[in-house]
């Protein structure tokens, strides 16, 4: 290129240089119109989230604001919707949800921990895996029956017939293949450098997992737990199979762990049942039931979060 | 370190009074260039007899044979998909760890054959550590980077700072990392990173290190920084190192081994061992037109 010699020279070189680099407004059109595509469609899917607990809280709002106190305090009434109430619910939920993850986490987790890192690539483990991956995908009623069958039935010895232990049982089985395969990608996810590095300097298999691997994975394997937990707690078919109390339910004098082995009913069973009655009243009930739903799995979320952040030590 | 010595010595003067009855090693010496030292003169810590390696039905190696000595470094070279590094990983039994990989023809290190029923590869791999070729820190503390191996040994815990910070030092890190060793080790250079997995590998004593493409991924400052501890290193370690770099296997080993690939009747790529020798001879006057054209930039 000539060398600018004169002052003169070199401004114009300049201006063309700057006018070289200047942004068009058309130089990136499909990224503009990419990320304006990926930002109207999450717009949607938040509008859409806005949209549905605003009509809750909306449909809810009379009881919300009447009676809460009654609401959560107050058995299922069949009498009228004014008495009715979310409390056994709120009692039964809570149970399932123990009672699944007693039965799902760890059955899901050492599964996962099998087939990653003791049977690797073998065909039974990949034959395992994609059984476990359509498993995940088998509607909740099928599980259902299967609760129905074999937990209610089969196994009424374990499970006294139909209980919160059958219904936990049931549900475990639904999450189970959703656990078994987070926490198999949660594994698969863990370096390879870090094995061979923790193999390297002498380490047995056992110390490489417990040290490393799963260090390393808890709080992805946490993560995907919760959530297949949280979508147990809004399943209301497989537990009306099982045979959750749609009525009203005493839970006499037996203390919190005898009602295990009782009758038992859960919220998403009761918003069913709200759902089903004639009247506006009945509706608000179903809405108010949805919302202390959501709060509920809000706080197990939260919780979730609060003990990934302990566990995970960020480096 | 005293006992130490004499024990290394009386195995060299037992080495030397067995070196006429050995037909391999005395056909080695008369091959071998007369007016340097003898190599053979050294403890063999590793010899390979007729080894092959398979991933599954591919042969990645065939029919390598040749001797590890102590207190030298011993550089594997080559070009890509020659082996040397399926090889590297055959002396720690690392490739244990690959589904369907194995081994045929023995290694011995020290006498015992690593690949015996009996042999624990734990044990193995507490003598034989290893460095990779990206450095793979632990999502840990500098500290518990180095001191992971030790602890695993059952060392006590009153003993850990003091073999920590003399594995610092001895991989010339201490100085950089002394006031932060409760710090992520992932916020250290690459360089830095690689001396610390030096470190973590030469905590549990190991008698041999293992160097797979130490360098590769790092800058050339970084690299020479290394090299220097390889140096330095190799006095009290014996080192088996694979490389890419030929001026750095010319500047650091004793021994070289050139790999080659080589196609079989059926046109799939099999590794071999085209020459061991001395690092001088290979460089300067090899057996082989193969290793000359490779060592010459004219292929690879």
């Amino acid at each position: 290129m000539r060398l600018a010699s004169s002052p003169a020279d070199i401004a114009i070189q300049t201006a063309k240089t700057r006018q070289s680099l200047q942004r068009r407004p058309q130089a990136d059109l499909p990224g503009t119109l990419f990320k304006w595509l990926l930002i109207s469609f999450t717009g949607f899917a938040i509008a859409f989230l806005g949209v549905l607990v605003v009509v809750m809280v909306n449909d809810g709002w009379s009881v919300l604001s009447g009676r809460l106190s009654g609401f959560l305090s107050n058995g299922f009434s069949q009498r009228s919707a004014q008495d009715a109430g979310v409390w056994q619910g709120i009692v039964g939920s809570v149970q399932i949800g123990i009672a699944t993850a007693l039965f799902a986490i760890p059955v899901g987790i050492a599964t996962a921990i099998y087939l990653v890192e003791y049977a690797t690539g073998g065909w039974f483990a990949r034959a395992v895996e994609l059984n476990v991956r359509n498993l995940a995908g088998v509607p909740s009623i099928v599980y259902g029956l299967l609760g129905l069958t074999v937990f209610v039935k089969t196994l009424d010895g374990f499970t006294q017939g139909k209980t919160v232990i059958a219904g936990g049982l049931t549900l475990a089985a639904m999450v189970l293949p959703i656990i078994v395969i987070t926490s198999v990608e949660a594994l698969k996810a863990v370096p390879q450098g870090i094995r061979e590095a923790a193999y390297g300097v002498g380490a047995t298999k056992w110390e490489v997992l417990s040290r490393q691997i799963l260090p390393a994975a808890v709080s992805t394997i946490l993560t995907g737990t919760v959530l297949s937990l949280a979508r147990a707690l809004g399943e209301a078919a497989p537990l009306i199979l099982v045979g959750a109390a749609t009525g009203f339910i005493s839970f006499g004098d037996s203390n919190f762990l005898e009602t295990f082995t009782g009758p038992f009913t859960a919220l998403p069973v009761l918003i069913f049942n709200f759902a089903r009655q004639p009247g506006e009243d009945w509706s608000a009930n179903a809405a108010a039931a949805s919302v202390v739903i959501l709060i509920l799995v809000l706080m197990i979320n939260g919780a979730a979060l609060y003990f990934r952040n302990r566990f995970e030590k960020k480096w | 370190m005293v006992e130490t010595n004499n024990l290394n010595e009386s195995a060299r003067e037992e080495k030397k009074t067995t070196i006429s009855l050995s037909p391999t090693i005395s056909s080695m010496a008369t091959r071998g260039d007369e007016s340097t030292a003898d190599p053979s003169a050294a403890e063999v810590i590793f010899d390979v007899e007729k080894l092959d390696a398979f991933y599954g039905d591919f042969k990645a190696l065939s029919n390598v044979s040749l001797q590890v000595y102590k207190s030298q470094v011993t550089a594997f070279i080559g070009p890509s998909g020659c082996g040397k590094s399926t090889f590297l990983r055959c002396f720690n039994r690392m490739n244990d760890l690959i589904e369907g990989a194995r081994v045929e023809g023995t290694i011995k290190y020290r006498g015992a054959d690593l690949y015996d029923e009996e042999v624990d590869p734990v044990e193995v791999r507490r003598r034989i550590g290893m460095v990779f070729q990206k450095p793979n820190p632990f999502p840990k503390s500098i500290f518990e980077n180095v001191a992971y191996g030790p602890r695993l040994s059952g060392l006590k815990k009153s003993k850990l700072a003091e073999t920590v910070e003399k594995s610092l030092r001895r991989s010339a890190l201490w100085d950089e990392v002394k006031d932060r060793l409760s710090a992520s080790a992932y916020g250290l250079s690459g360089g830095q990173q690689q001396r610390l997995c030096i470190a973590r590998a030469i905590a549990v004593q190991p008698d041999v290190v293992l160097m797979d493409e130490p360098c590769s991924a790092l800058d050339p400052i970084a690299t020479a920084r290394i090299e220097e501890l390889i140096t330095e290193l190799k006095s009290e370690y014996t080192i088996v190192i694979v490389t890419h770099n030929m001026q750095q296997a010319a500047r650091m080993s004793d021994q070289t081994a050139f790999f080659s690939v080589a196609l079989d009747s059926h046109g799939s790529r099999t590794g071999e061992l085209v020459e061991f020798d001395k690092t001088e001879t290979i460089f300067t006057n090899p057996n082989d037109s193969r290793t000359e054209a490779y060592i010459t930039g004219r292929v690879g």
